[in-house]
């Protein structure tokens, strides 16, 4: 009874402070900047209470540019695994989604999901910021109701 | 505790204060580096190899992806280099409009730079300023091409979109207005005692390393070296012979000099673009001919907000190129950092190395 009280607070809680560590698999730069846009005061995604966090352990949330290179994958692995539970990702950008231009590749393993699970995906070469904060709204929705991503 | 034992610091792969993935080795002894490793290759995509196996106007779209800062130099480069071996005349109005977009590149390029060397400083409000006349920027060239990033401007034998006459005139508006914001804001920068005495003297770059790294761009102007593509070489896709603006030299090669070099130069960028949109020729954006690429080799130079770019193009008479070289400024003023970071303080790591503007995305292709 009590427990599923805290539960529910928490749950309730995740919504309006999401707390986000951006990985970069292999991005030609562009989706970067963007998130850095919409991290200033026009796009100002510090008013949902979204935090960009220095730490991989303090985060709710994994926002993935770029297509996973074989260097990268093992940073990335290890970067999503030191997220506490429940964690979601977000992967910006068509060739986090795809490959997008670098499929054909032979550094570029494949997209971001072929290796760690993907909630929110979100379209566009480069992202637009308005679209990436809606992905990152969209994450906090599925945070909160998701029953599997607090089973742990 | 022994005091000469160094100790290995490494800053990255992914780290807050790296936008892309690098890893720099610091070996440090107390508090000052003494030895500095780079490890690339994170975000290495294979381009030149997806080059050599895509159609040129495929590869037009590719290389914008090199970098998601100079998409718009890396196509123009490219198509220059083809247009070489081509011999196809480019239209003049066309050769305006790519110096248009360059130079609006550039500014918002080195706005991009100022600010995060204000942001690495802990001058947020400078920061969040630099950022909203960035944003303005921004929109212009969303207005001006139709997309925020990559902007898909050119292709072979001109540019794809025409700039109509009530457009240059709201460009110009937009211009005038935001003259006086960004000079505002350069001048405050140039007068902050805080920020003046928190750059002076630190990463310091002399003549004649920046001869011997023979690095380009800001970092090699901030240093003395008279080097700008824009007024030192010709350049068949661009309009700059026509042109009047000067070069920035600075002299001390510090990180104040490369922050006053990016500063300057956005005044002579916006001098360019006045002049631009002053006489924009008129005639045809494209060449109606169209010319099938013959069996050669081209090479072409471009000036990126980063410093010279050059294309190594050799094609075979199909319409797929045989080999592109594509020499990134970051790549060659990446090895600055192995001389300047030397017998610095770790602290002023992160703002040293932001001075030199690296992309790593260019570098590591
Ligand atoms: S989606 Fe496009 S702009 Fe974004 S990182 Fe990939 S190639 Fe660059």
């Amino acid at each position: 009874m009590f427990l599923d009280a805290i539960k529910q607070f928490l749950r309730y809680s995740q919504k309006k402070s999401l707390w986000v560590f951006h990985v970069n698999t292999g991005s030609c730069n562009g989706c970067d900047i963007e998130i850095l846009a919409l991290f200033s005061s026009k796009y100002d995604a510090e008013r949902f209470g979204i935090k960009l966090v220095g730490s991989p352990k303090h985060a709710d949330i994994l926002l993935v540019t770029g297509p996973v290179t074989t260097k990268s994958r093992d940073p990335l692995l290890r970067a999503y695994d030191m997220m506490p539970k429940p964690k979601a990702v977000v992967s910006v950008g068509v060739c986090s989604l795809s490959g997008g231009v670098f499929a054909k590749s032979y550094n570029v393993l494949g997209p971001v999901d072929n290796f760690i699970p993907v909630h929110v995906y979100i379209g566009g070469c480069s992202a637009h910021p308005n679209m990436i904060l809606e992905g990152l709204l969209r994450a906090a929705q599925i945070l909160c109701e998701e029953e599997e991503l607090w089973s742990f | 505790m022994d005091k000469n034992k160094r100790f290995v610091l490494p800053i990255g792969p992914i780290h807050i204060a790296l936008e892309e993935p690098i890893q720099l080795r610091l070996e440090t002894e107390g508090n000052i580096v003494k030895n500095v490793q780079l490890k690339i290759g994170y975000v290495h995509r294979a381009i030149e190899f997806l080059l050599a196996n895509k159609d040129f106007y495929q590869g037009i779209i590719v290389v914008e992806r090199v970098c998601g800062i100079c998409s718009h130099s890396h196509p123009t480069c490219f198509v220059q280099a083809l247009e070489q071996i081509a011999e196809i005349e480019v239209p003049l109005r066309a050769r305006y409009l790519r110096t248009l977009i360059g130079e609006l590149e550039r500014i918002h390029s080195h706005l991009l730079n100022t600010a995060i060397t204000c942001e690495i400083l802990g001058f947020k409000t400078l920061f969040v300023r630099f950022m909203n006349a960035r944003e303005n920027i921004k929109d212009l060239m969303e207005g001006i091409s139709g997309h925020r990033g990559n902007y898909a401007f050119n292709t072979i034998g001109g540019v794809r979109k025409d700039l109509f006459e009530d457009e240059i005139h709201e460009v110009k508006k937009s211009i005038d207005s935001l003259e006086p914001e960004i000079f505002q804001l350069i001048e405050t920068v140039l007068s902050n005692s805080i920020l003046i005495s928190r750059t002076k003297g630190i990463g310091v770059l002399t003549y004649q390393d920046a001869i011997d790294l023979s690095v380009v761009g800001p970092v090699a102007r901030a240093s003395g070296v008279d080097l700008d593509l824009r007024k030192d070489v010709a350049m068949p896709g661009a309009a700059y012979e026509f042109l009047e603006f000067e070069k920035v030299v600075e002299k001390d090669g510090d990180v104040l000099s490369r922050v006053k070099v990016r500063l300057l130069e956005m005044v002579e960028s916006f001098k360019i673009i006045k002049q631009i949109l002053k006489d924009l020729p008129k005639g045809t954006i494209l060449t109606k001919k169209f010319v099938p690429i013959p069996k050669g080799i081209g090479i072409s130079r471009w000036e990126a907000p980063r410093g010279g770019l050059i294309y190594y193009c050799i094609t075979d008479g199909t319409d797929i190129p045989y080999r592109v070289k594509i020499r990134a400024p970051s790549f060659v003023n990446i090895y600055a950092l192995n001389r300047i970071l030397i017998n610095q303080d770790v602290a002023d790591v992160t703002l040293i190395s932001g001075s030199i503007d690296p992309c790593f995305s260019c570098m590591q292709r």
